[in-house]
C-alpha cells in the first residue's frame, strides 16, 4: 500500500480556514521558515480512504479476538466515547479556573476515591501518564519518603522478580536506585530464601505484580510484605494485572503501600494502537505528602486544585493528568458497580477454562489454577518439531485469532501468554482452543505451514533484521517521483537505502 | 451487565472442564487473610441512559470554550479540529488495537506511525522521530536523559521562557537521572544568547522554547549557537502549528526538537491525553526513548513496516533501556497526523499566519501596555491589565469571556499580567469583545 | 552466511564465550561461534573508543541483534588499540566468520600473564557440553 507521500499532488488540499482579513506581521527573516515541511498534499476523499485503508490493515479488538496477555484486551464501550465527547469535557481548557470545572474535579475526585476503595488504600494521584510513569511515580515518592527519613543515602537498592516486566528495571534506573532480582521458586511464587538473602537496611522497596506475570497469585505474599516492612522498606504493587482481583483480593490489605493502575487495561481506556494509557498511583496515608501536585480535594463548597503541599516530589505530568482517560473509566466502573468483582471473577474463569482445554497439548510450566491470565510453553513443540511460539503465534493469524504475547516472562522458555479477559463469550473461546489444538497437530503433521504463516495477512513475515540494519525510520523524500504511482513499490523501496 | 457473556449454562459447562465446583474454588491460591470478604464500597450500577445522564450532569457544570469566549491557551490551545479526525479515530480497529508487536496483524497502525515520523520530521528538520512521547513536558525529561548519555555531562540549563509545566517535570525527574538543573532569566520576554552560553558551559543540554512561553520569538538560531558552543546539546521546544512559517530546529542547529503536539489534532480535555514529540539527529537514533517504526520488507519482498531498533527499550535492556516508556500515544498522534495532512504545508503556513494576524490585530484592538513591546509574537502575547490579573479575569467571565491566563502564577513581578492566546478560532469581532471585556 | 560451528585451537577463551588471540603484547579479541549463534543475525557493534582501557572481566562494548543485547566482555586488562571499523560497518561479519574477519578490538596488554587463568579450546568445549 502506498504511503500517503506517495498520493500527494502538489497544489491539492482539504482543509480550509476562516479568512479574517487580518494583516500577518513580518517575522525576522532569521526566524522564517525556508522550505515549508512536505506534509501530504490531498483533498479530503483521498484522506478518508487512505486512513480507511489503513484502518482495514489494522486488527483490533473490535476485529476479533485478541488474547495479549499482560494487555488486558478487553472490549471498550461505546458509551465511553460518547460521554468522553461531550462538549463540557472535551473542550474544557485544564486552565480555566476551578469553579468553571467543579464537573471535571467532581469526576477525578469521585474516581479517586473509588480507585482507593478497590486497592484498599488512602491517596490518590490521578497525573501518570501511563503505568510506566506509574511505576516511576511510584519510585520517586519511595525516594522522597526515605529522603524525608534521613534515610536516602542509605536505601539505595528495589528489589524486582525475575518474571517483572521490563519497565520495572527500566523505572528503577530512571529513578536512580540500583537494581537487584530476586528469583521465582518451583511454583511460581517469589523465592523467599533468596528474598530473605537480599533484603537489608540498604533495601528502599518491592515492586512486584500480583498475581505475577505467570498468572499466578504469590501464596506466601504475607510473609513476603512482612520481610519488606520489618526491614524499614516499602512494597510498591505493578497493578499491571489488577484485572484479576478487583473486589477480590486488594494490594493495601496484602500490604502494599504503593500501587499504580493502569486505568487502559482494567478500566477498560481504548488501547489506541498503543496509547494513550492511565497510571494513577494509590498510596497508603504515610506517602500522601509526596503525591504529585495539584491535588484533586473537596471542600465545603466545591472541589479544587491544592498546590500547597511542601513535600510533593512535583509535577510528572501537565496539568491533572491524561483527563479524557479518567472520564472513559469512570464510566466503566459505574457501570459496574459493586459488580466490579464479577468482571475479575469472569475474567479468571475465562482463563481458566483455556488453560484447562490447552494444557496437554502444550506445556504448563507450573501446574496450578491460573488468575486472568497464564503461560504456556511451546518448547515440547520445538523439542518435537522445531516448531517454535512465533510459529505458533503467527499461524494463529490464519485462524483469524491475534496472537497471545510470545517469549515473556524470560524465565520461560518459548512463552506463550494468554490473556482471555472478560469480556469474551464462550463460542470465542472454545473456536481459540480449537485452533490451539489444531496447530500443535500441524507442528506434527504439516511443520512447513507454521513455518509459511501466516498466509493471509496484508504482508507475510517481516525481516525484521534488515529494518534494524537499514534503520529507514522516515519516507525518502528524494527518491520519490514527483508523480506517483508509476513506479512499482518494490523498486520505490530499493529507491530509498540510505534515507 | 452488559460487557459480559457468559450465560449460568456456559458458566456451569467451564467450571465443569477446569474441574472446580464454583468460582470461589479458582482464588484458592489466595491466602484467607488477604482476601477482600465484603462488598465494594462502590454507587450501584447505572444503566447507559442513567450513565450518560450522570455524566451529562458533571459535564455540563464545567464552562468550556463553546460556552465561554476564552483566550486560554499557555500551552493547551483551542485550535480547529476537523471532521476527518473524529471520524478516523472512531474506526474500531485503530481505537481498540495495541502497540504492534505482530507486524502482519498492524500493518495500517504501523505505517500511520511511520507517516506520523516523516510528517514530526518534516516540521522539525530532524532525521528521526518516535512513535509520541506522553505529552510536551515528558519529553523534555527525555531529552534530557539522551543529552546526559551523549554528553556523560549531568547539568541541564532551561530558559525560565520555557513553559514552567515542562521545567517542574524535568525538576521532578532531574534526581533520578543525577542531573542538577539550572534556569536561565529572561530580559524583555527573551533569552539572552550570551547569558546561555555561560549556562551552557559542562551542561548536558540547554532547552529553550520557541515561540516562548510568553509567546515571544526567541532569537533561536543564537540560542541553538550558544549551546553547541559549549557542547551542550541544543534542544527546542516547538508548537508544531508554528512550523509553517517559523523555522525548524534542525535548520538552526539543534541537536533535538520536542513539543506538546496537542494543537495538532487534539481537544483541549481538560489537559490530556494528548501526545508529545521528540524528534533528533539520526547520530541519537540509538538513545531515543520508545517505539520507532522502521520500512523492510516481508519474505515476498513487498514492503512493510515494523518496530525497530527495539534494543534500546525496556523490555529488552530493561535496567539500561534508554526510558522506562512502553506505551506512546498513537491515538493522539494519528489525530496529529490527521490534522497535518488535512492541511498540507499551505495551510499550515496559513494556519500560523492566521493566528499571527489575528494576535497582533488583538495587540491593537486591546489597547493595553505590552509587557514586551520589543518582541514579535507568535499567536499569544502578555499585556498588562493595570490591576491583579486574577481581578480582570473575573470581571471579564462575567460578560462570558475568558481573557487568558494569570501569569503570576509562574513569574514573580508579573501580578498585572495577562498572556492571550489568539488561534484561527477567534474571530476579530471576539477580539472586540475582549476588549470590551478588558475595559 | 553463517559459519559452521568450530572453536580453535590456537585462541583462548573466556567463559562469558569471548575469545582472545595474544600476539606478543597485544591480544585480538571476539565472541565465540556459540555466542553469536545465541545471538542470531548481529546488526549493532557499540564499539569502546580507542585509547580507553578496559578491565579483564569487565564490558568494552556491546553487540546487538534484533531482539537481545550482549555485553561485550574482555578477557584481559589492557588498552583499546584498534577497533574493527569493518564490523561497526558490517556487524554480520560476526556471525560469518567470528575468529577471523568478525575479530571486535585489539587490545595492548597490561599483564599479558593474565592469559594463564583463560580456557583451551578443549576446556571451553566442556563448559558448552555442561550447559
Amino acid at each position: 500500500m502506498k504511503l500517503i507521500f506517495e498520493k500527494s499532488q502538489k497544489g491539492r488540499r482539504a482543509g480550509t480556514l476562516p479568512a479574517h482579513g487580518v494583516q500577518v506581521p513580518e517575522i525576522p527573516e532569521e526566524l522564517r521558515r525556508r522550505e515549508p515541511p512536505r506534509l501530504p498534499e490531498l483533498a479530503e476523499p483521498e484522506i478518508v480512504r487512505h486512513f480507511t485503508a489503513l484502518a482495514d490493515r489494522t486488527f483490533g479488538v473490535d476485529t476479533g479476538f485478541y488474547p495479549l496477555g499482560s494487555c488486558t484486551m478487553k472490549h471498550n464501550p461505546r458509551v465511553n466515547e460518547r460521554v468522553v465527547a461531550l462538549p463540557g469535557f472535551r473542550d474544557l481548557h485544564p486552565l480555566q479556573e476551578e469553579d468553571a470545572a467543579q464537573g471535571a474535579l467532581e469526576l477525578m475526585w469521585r474516581l479517586q476515591e473509588i480507585l482507593a476503595e478497590v486497592c484498599g488504600l488512602d491517596a490518590v494521584s490521578l497525573q501518570p501518564a501511563a503505568g510506566s510513569q506509574g511505576e516511576l511515580t511510584g519510585l520517586m515518592l519511595m525516594r522522597a519518603y526515605f529522603a524525608d527519613r534521613g534515610e536516602a543515602e542509605k536505601r539505595t537498592t528495589v528489589i524486582t522478580a525475575d518474571t517483572a516486566h521490563g519497565t520495572n528495571p527500566a523505572s528503577v534506573t530512571m529513578a536512580g536506585f540500583q537494581l537487584q532480582k530476586v528469583e521465582t521458586d518451583a511454583r511460581g511464587n517469589l523465592d523467599l530464601d533468596d528474598l530473605r538473602a537480599k533484603v537489608n537496611e540498604e533495601t528502599a522497596g518491592l515492586m512486584l505484580t500480583n498475581p505475577s506475570t505467570l498468572g499466578l497469585f504469590d501464596e506466601h505474599i504475607e510473609e513476603v510484605a512482612e520481610i519488606f516492612h520489618e526491614a524499614g522498606a516499602l512494597l510498591y504493587y505493578d497493578g499491571a494485572n489488577l484485572n484479576a482481583v478487583c473486589g477480590i483480593s486488594r494490594p493495601g490489605d496484602m500490604g502494599f503501600d504503593i500501587v499504580h493502575i493502569n486505568l487502559h487495561k482494567t478500566f477498560s481506556q481504548p488501547h489506541g494502537g498503543g496509547g494513550p494509557g492511565g497510571g494513577p498511583v494509590v498510596v497508603r496515608g504515610i506517602l500522601e505528602p509526596f503525591l504529585p501536585v495539584p491535588a484533586v480535594v473537596r471542600e465545603d463548597d466545591g472541589f479544587r486544585l491544592d498546590y500547597d503541599r511542601p513535600k510533593s516530589i512535583g509535577k510528572v505530568r501537565g496539568f491533572t493528568g491524561p483527563f479524557g482517560v479518567f472520564v472513559r473509566s469512570y464510566a466503566f466502573i459505574r457501570a459496574y458497580g459493586p459488580a466490579l468483582r464479577r468482571m475479575s471473577e469472569v475474567a479468571v474463569l475465562n482463563a481458566n477454562y483455556l488453560l484447562a482445554r490447552l494444557k496437554g497439548p502444550y506445556d504448563l510450566p507450573f501446574e496450578r489454577l491460573c488468575m486472568h491470565e497464564f503461560v504456556l510453553s511451546a518448547r515440547n513443540l520445538k523439542r518435537d518439531h522445531g516448531v517454535t511460539a512465533l510459529d505458533v503465534a503467527k499461524r494463529l493469524m490464519d485462524y483469524g485469532f491475534h496472537p497471545p504475547t510470545i517469549y515473556f516472562p524470560l524465565i520461560v522458555p518459548e512463552a506463550l501468554m494468554i490473556e482471555p479477559t472478560e469480556t469474551e463469550p464462550k463460542e470465542t473461546l472454545d473456536a481459540f482452543c480449537d485452533a490451539m489444538l489444531r496447530i500443535a497437530e500441524e507442528a506434527a503433521s504439516d511443520p512447513k505451514i507454521l513455518k509459511d504463516a501466516p498466509h493471509n495477512r496484508p504482508v507475510r513475515r517481516l525481516d525484521e533484521v534488515k529494518a534494524a540494519k537499514r534503520g529507514i525510520v522516515k519516507y525518502g523524500f528524494e527518491q520519490h517521483p514527483n508523480l506517483s504511482g508509476q513506479r512499482s513499490e518494490g523498486a520505490a523501496v530499493e529507491a530509498q537505502k540510505g534515507a | 451487565m452488559g460487557y459480559l457473556s457468559l450465560t449460568d449454562a456456559d458458566q456451569e459447562a467451564m467450571l465443569a472442564e477446569i474441574g472446580v465446583a464454583s468460582i470461589d474454588e479458582l482464588f484458592h491460591d489466595i491466602p484467607a487473610a488477604v482476601r477482600f470478604n465484603r462488598e465494594l464500597n462502590l454507587e450501584p450500577a447505572l444503566s447507559e441512559p442513567d450513565l450518560v445522564a450522570h455524566l451529562e450532569e458533571l459535564a455540563g457544570r464545567n464552562v468550556d470554550t463553546g460556552r465561554e469566549l476564552s483566550f486560554l491557551g499557555a500551552g493547551i490551545y483551542d485550535h480547529y479540529v476537523p471532521a476527518i479526525v473524529d471520524a478516523i479515530l472512531a474506526r474500531g480497529e485503530f481505537l481498540t488495537a495495541y502497540t504492534p508487536y505482530q507486524p502482519e496483524m498492524s500493518q495500517g497502525i504501523l505505517q500511520a506511525i511511520f507517516e506520523y515520523q516523516t510528517v514530526i520530521c518534516e516540521l522539525t528538520g530532524m532525521d528521526v522521530s518516535n512513535a509520541s512521547g506522553y505529552d510536551g513536558t515528558t519529553v523534555a525529561a527525555d531529552a534530557c536523559f539522551v543529552a546526559k548519555h551523549v554528553t556523560g555531562r549531568s547539568r541541564v540549563v532551561l530558559a525560565e521562557t520555557l513553559n514552567p509545566q515542562v521545567r517542574q517535570v524535568v525538576k521532578t525527574y532531574a534526581p533520578g537521572f543525577g542531573l542538577e538543573v539550572v534556569e536561565v532569566p529572561h530580559h524583555g520576554g527573551v533569552t539572552d544568547p550570551d547569558e546561555l552560553r555561560q549556562a551552557a558551559k559542562d551542561a548536558a543540554c540547554v532547552i529553550f522554547q520557541q515561540p516562548n512561553f510568553f509567546g515571544c520569538l526567541e532569537p533561536a538560531p543564537d540560542l541553538a549557537a550558544a549551546a553547541n558552543d559549549a557542547e551542550a546539546l541544543a534542544v527546542a521546544h516547538v508548537d508544531p502549528v508554528s512550523l509553517g512559517v517559523l523555522e525548524a530546529p534542525g535548520r538552526y542547529g539543534c541537536s533535538i526538537a520536542i513539543g506538546e503536539g496537542q494543537g495538532a489534532g487534539n481537544y483541549q480535555s481538560y489537559g490530556g491525553p494528548h501526545y508529545g514529540f521528540i524528534a533528533a539527529r539520526s547520530d541519537f537514533i540509538r538513545r531515543m526513548p520508545g517505539r520507532i517504526v522502521g520500512e523492510t520488507t516481508d519474505v515476498a519482498g513487498e514492503r512493510g513496516y515494523v518496530l525497530t531498533l527495539q534494543t534500546r527499550e525496556q523490555h529488552i535492556r530493561r535496567e539500561k533501556a534508554t526510558s522506562n516508556i512502553t506505551t506512546n500515544q498513537t491515538l493522539l498522534a494519528l489525530a496529529g497526523l490527521a490534522h497535518l495532512s488535512w492541511l498540507g504545508p499551505q495551510g499550515l503556513r496559513e494556519l500560523g499566519e492566521t493566528c499571527m494576524g489575528l494576535a497582533e490585530y488583538a495587540k491593537e484592538r486591546l489597547g493595553l501596555p505590552l509587557l514586551f513591546p520589543e518582541q514579535t509574537t507568535f499567536k499569544e502575547f502578555a499585556v498588562r491589565v493595570g490591576r491583579p490579573a486574577q481581578e480582570a479575569i473575573r470581571a471579564a467571565r462575567d460578560q462570558g469571556v475568558h481573557p487568558g491566563y494569570a501569569l503570576k502564577r509562574d513569574y514573580a513581578g508579573m501580578e498585572d499580567a495577562l498572556l492571550v492566546c489568539v488561534t484561527e478560532k477567534r474571530s476579530p469581532a471576539d477580539i472586540d469583545r475582549l476588549a470590551e471585556a478588558l475595559k | 552466511m553463517a559459519a559452521e560451528e568450530s572453536y580453535p585451537e590456537d585462541v583462548k577463551y573466556h567463559h562469558e564465550h569471548d575469545w582472545m588471540r595474544v600476539d606478543g603484547d597485544t591480544a585480538t579479541v571476539g565472541i565465540t561461534w556459540y555466542a553469536q549463534d545465541a545471538l542470531g543475525e548481529i546488526v549493532h557493534f557499540e564499539p569502546p573508543e580507542e585509547g580507553a582501557s578496559v578491565a579483564a572481566g569487565e564490558s568494552y562494548g556491546e553487540v546487538e541483534s534484533v531482539k537481545a543485547v550482549s555485553d561485550l566482555i574482555s578477557p584481559l586488562s589492557g588498552e583499546v588499540a584498534e577497533v574493527n571499523k569493518a564490523v561497526v560497518e558490517e556487524p554480520e561479519k560476526v556471525n560469518e566468520d567470528p575468529y577471523g574477519e568478525g575479530w571486535l578490538i585489539r587490545i595492548r596488554l597490561s599483564d599479558p600473564s593474565e592469559a594463564d587463568g583463560l580456557l583451551d579450546a578443549a576446556a571451553y568445549r566442556k563448559l558448552l557440553e555442561e550447559q
